[in-house]
């Protein structure tokens, strides 16, 4: 790119030397303009930067995880395992008192019966599929800032894994699961969209009757059968929840999309020109359909990390942490009824999946409105 | 329309098939194939291994495996159970589908009430502080991570008010009302008397089960009689102020004729029971689900809002009521009634979650305890039903859509 900034006029042919400015530059101008536009648009919608700034907090959060492994988690040693380690990490030693089930302060060593006790008393049915965890039983300390060996600023699950550890490691993981989702489901809904518009006929139907098949289907219960058969990890769940939902309804949005720009003059050009199938597909065609395929990759991020939370709730998933792992073990272990006085077991990791898939949703809200018109007149 | 509906139903039986194939697919696509997949599980009993080799003819090429699975699901035979093994699958199943059916129908069929109504009066009244605070509780409701908001209201409603029961289906002691113990459990039951002296248990009780069919089917009646009055009249009679008279008597007459049915029958207090512990489950979908539709009335009542025929009924100074109820909500309809009846088909997804929360013995949660027992029959049994559940909701809606708008019918 950048020699053909520096040569000379005189060497480029004759059609080119009317424009000096590189094509690349031209495009870079052009991007930068629409994007500005856009931005503005975006930009009036108070919702969907409030939504932003929700992403941002995560991705921060994301971040923080191994600097904070590497400063100040760093060196607590116990076991020859870390202590904060979001996997397998466990403060055997808890703080000195922890809250038992009618709210007493007690002394921890007579603590295991009664966490049985609680888990009887709750009635539930506990899911034994997928995940067992071996650690001792521990008791979920409440937050502890300072004065221990390992203070657990948002206290420790029943196991004794730091939570906020965790929290920030879910954060990674939530970003892996949804960025893969979102990114395998609008490659094949594109594909699939813009094939079956620009060839249409049997190539069509058959695409189109299977994007048929794929929405009736209701996707939790195929995805538990899926995952109850295999052992999927974070980048497979993603690649598995992508296909499901890329080739259900974005599928279709996306053909109707390409069918209004298969039809324009453009393409009629290009065949002209003799351009091939794939080469019009690819080049002509997909650019057109991308501001709506990346809309609904941000509506894909919401429903993947969703469909993660509610299987690794259910236990199915063999994945090393997440948000939904963090609410089936203070619910498997009966601190489902017990609710704000073990609040640090359920509430940062429920609101956290309830404000990452919101942040997405709103940002998807707003982009509806730069990529639809029609949404903005008021 | 009859054509119309003709060919819909003939395309949900292709589908359906293709569907079940995919079920095939899955099952024999486990790590080791079917053949292999049970031979070496020691849980198993050997009757069930050899029933599921001869259905499906194990030592046959796949193609043949393939038509017999065909064959067996559509006369729903769907094999012996391995973990309740005596049990048929589809005995199994049917106990469970009304347990769902009553969850769900009953809070889909609130939520759109509540919703419509909702969503029609925040879109008359925009930009007010009622529309901000009925906007901001549904996106929360609607954004919220379901499971946890299911925990949340159970821990708030069960235990830290202890209103309602945790969970499960019913609790009620038969010890309470030993003269009922014996003809209860002899005539209907089918257990032996101190099996059912115990108790009442969630899942296989068939006692519960019985208790619960006649609530289920009473409360059925009741709603189609409640609808049917209302269509009939709303038919009939044209005078304003004579139907809104027979709406409440009708109203009145249903309500109170199934509490009197309820008071005077001798089930009452477990069918009570029952209905006590299904208040929070209904409650919480009731909740998710109301969100949904009422932020898509909102959405679709402000679009129709702009019709023009909207200004011409105002210029002729139609009153603000009638324009809205009228003229605007019965339009707006449209899109909510599809979505309703889809979100039928997609809350059973989401009915695995609720059942499992709340201990509810329904298909979602025989679904999970299937796959957790490594029931195959019963869980490809179980997924084949929320299927035809899935395909049957969207056959109802594109009827119903076809019957609010004609020009769908005529387009067929």
């Amino acid at each position: 790119m950048a020699d053909l900034l520096t040569k000379p006029e005189g060497d480029a042919p004759e059609g080119e030397a009317i424009i000096a400015t590189p094509l690349w530059r031209i495009r870079l101008r052009l991007f930068r303009r629409s994007f500005a536009r856009n931005w503005k648009i975006f930009a009036q919608n108070k919702m969907g930067l409030a939504g932003l700034a929700i992403i941002v907090l995560f991705g921060l959060m994301a971040i923080a995880h191994p600097i904070f492994m590497a400063t100040i988690w760093d060196g607590h040693e116990e076991g020859g395992k870390n202590v904060y380690d979001p996997r397998a990490g466990a403060d055997a030693v808890i703080v000195e008192k922890t809250v038992v089930p009618d709210g007493e302060i007690t002394d921890p060593t007579t603590q295991i019966g009664q966490t049985e006790a609680a888990l009887q008393g709750t009635g539930l049915v506990i899911p034994e599929v997928g995940t067992v965890m071996t650690a001792p039983l521990a008791n979920p300390a409440p937050p502890v800032i300072s004065g221990v060996p390992h203070p657990h600023w948002l206290g420790t699950d029943p196991f004794g894994g730091d939570i906020l550890s965790q929290l920030l490691f879910g954060a990674r993981a939530a970003f892996a699961l949804g960025f893969t989702a979102a990114i395998s489901s609008v490659l094949i809904a594109t594909a699939v969209g813009t094939v079956a518009a620009y060839y249409g006929g049997v190539i069509d139907t058959l695409l189109m009757r299977l994007v048929d098949l794929m929405i009736l289907i209701p996707a939790l219960p195929l995805l538990i059968v899926i995952s109850g058969f295999w052992d999927l990890d974070l980048i497979k769940l993603g690649i598995v929840i992508g296909v499901t939902s890329g080739l259900g309804g974005t599928a279709i949005i996306l053909k109707s999309q390409a069918l209004s720009v298969k039809v324009r003059p453009f393409i009629d050009a290009a065949r002209v020109a003799g351009g091939s199938d794939f080469r019009i597909v690819l080049q002509h065609i997909t650019p057109n359909v991308l501001p709506l395929s990346f809309l609904y990759m941000m509506f894909g991020v919401t429903a993947a990390i969703f469909i993660e939370a509610s299987l690794s709730f259910l236990g199915l998933l063999a994945i090393d942490q997440s948000w939904g792992i963090m609410i089936n073990i203070a619910h498997t272990q009966g601190y489902t009824l017990q609710g704000l006085q073990v609040w640090w077991l359920m509430i940062p990791a429920g609101a956290s999946v309830t404000l990452f898939s919101a942040g997405f949703f709103m940002v998807a809200r707003a982009m509806d409105e730069v990529v639809n018109p029609r949404l903005r007149a008021r | 329309m009859w054509k119309f509906i003709a060919k819909r139903v003939g395309q949900m039986i292709v589908l359906f098939y293709i569907f079940l194939a995919l079920l095939f697919v899955l099952l024999d696509l486990q790590p080791g194939d079917i053949s292999q997949q049970f031979v070496g599980n020691p849980d198993i009993p050997p009757e069930a291994k050899q029933l599921m080799i001869d259905q499906l003819g194990l030592d046959e090429p796949k193609h043949i495996q393939l038509f017999n699975h065909l064959k067996n699901y559509s006369t729903f035979n769907m094999g012996a159970s391995w973990s309740q093994y005596p049990r048929d699958v589809s005995d199994i199943l049917f106990s469970a589908l009304p347990r769902t059916i009553y969850l769900f129908l009953t809070a889909t069929i609130l939520a759109y009430i509540l919703g419509f109504w909702t969503g029609k009066i925040v879109a008359w009244k925009r930009n007010t502080a009622t529309e901000k605070a009925v906007m901001g509780t549904s996106i929360f409701l609607w954004t919220v991570f379901y499971p946890w908001f299911a925990i949340l209201m159970l821990w708030f409603f069960a235990a830290y008010l202890d209103w309602f029961p945790v969970g499960k289906f019913v609790t009620l002691n038969f010890e309470s009302r030993p003269d009922l113990v014996n003809s209860i459990s002899d005539v209907l039951f089918r257990t032996s008397g101190s099996e059912a002296a115990s108790g009442w248990t969630s899942s296989a009780a068939p006692g519960a089960n019985d208790v619960f069919m006649l609530l289920f089917t009473s409360l059925i009646v009741g709603t189609i009689a409640f609808f049917g009055i209302r269509w009939i009249v709303k038919r009939q009679v044209k005078d304003p102020t004579t139907q809104a008279r027979l709406f409440t008597g009708g109203t009145v007459l249903v309500f109170g004729g199934f509490v009197l049915y309820w008071i005077t029958n001798e089930y009452g207090p477990w069918a009570f029971d029952i209905f006590w512990h299904s208040v929070i489950p209904v409650m919480t979908l009731t909740l998710v689900s109301y969100a949904g539709t009422t932020l898509l009335t909102r959405t679709s009542m402000i679009e129709t809002l702009k019709e023009d025929y909207i200004l011409t009924a105002r210029a002729k100074g139609v009153p603000d009521v009638t324009i809205r109820d009228r003229h605007s909500a019965r339009n707006a309809m449209l899109p909510v009634t599809t979505s309703l009846v889809l979100a039928l088909a997609t809350v059973i997804g989401g009915g695995i979650i609720t059942e499992q929360i709340f201990s509810w013995p329904g298909i979602g949660q025989t679904y999970l305890a299937a796959l957790s027992s490594e029931d195959i029959p019963l869980t490809m049994g179980a997924l084949a039903l929320i299927g035809i559940l899935a395909l049957i909701a969207h056959l109802v809606a594109d009827i119903l859509y076809a019957y609010l708008d004609p020009r769908i019918r005529v387009q067929g």
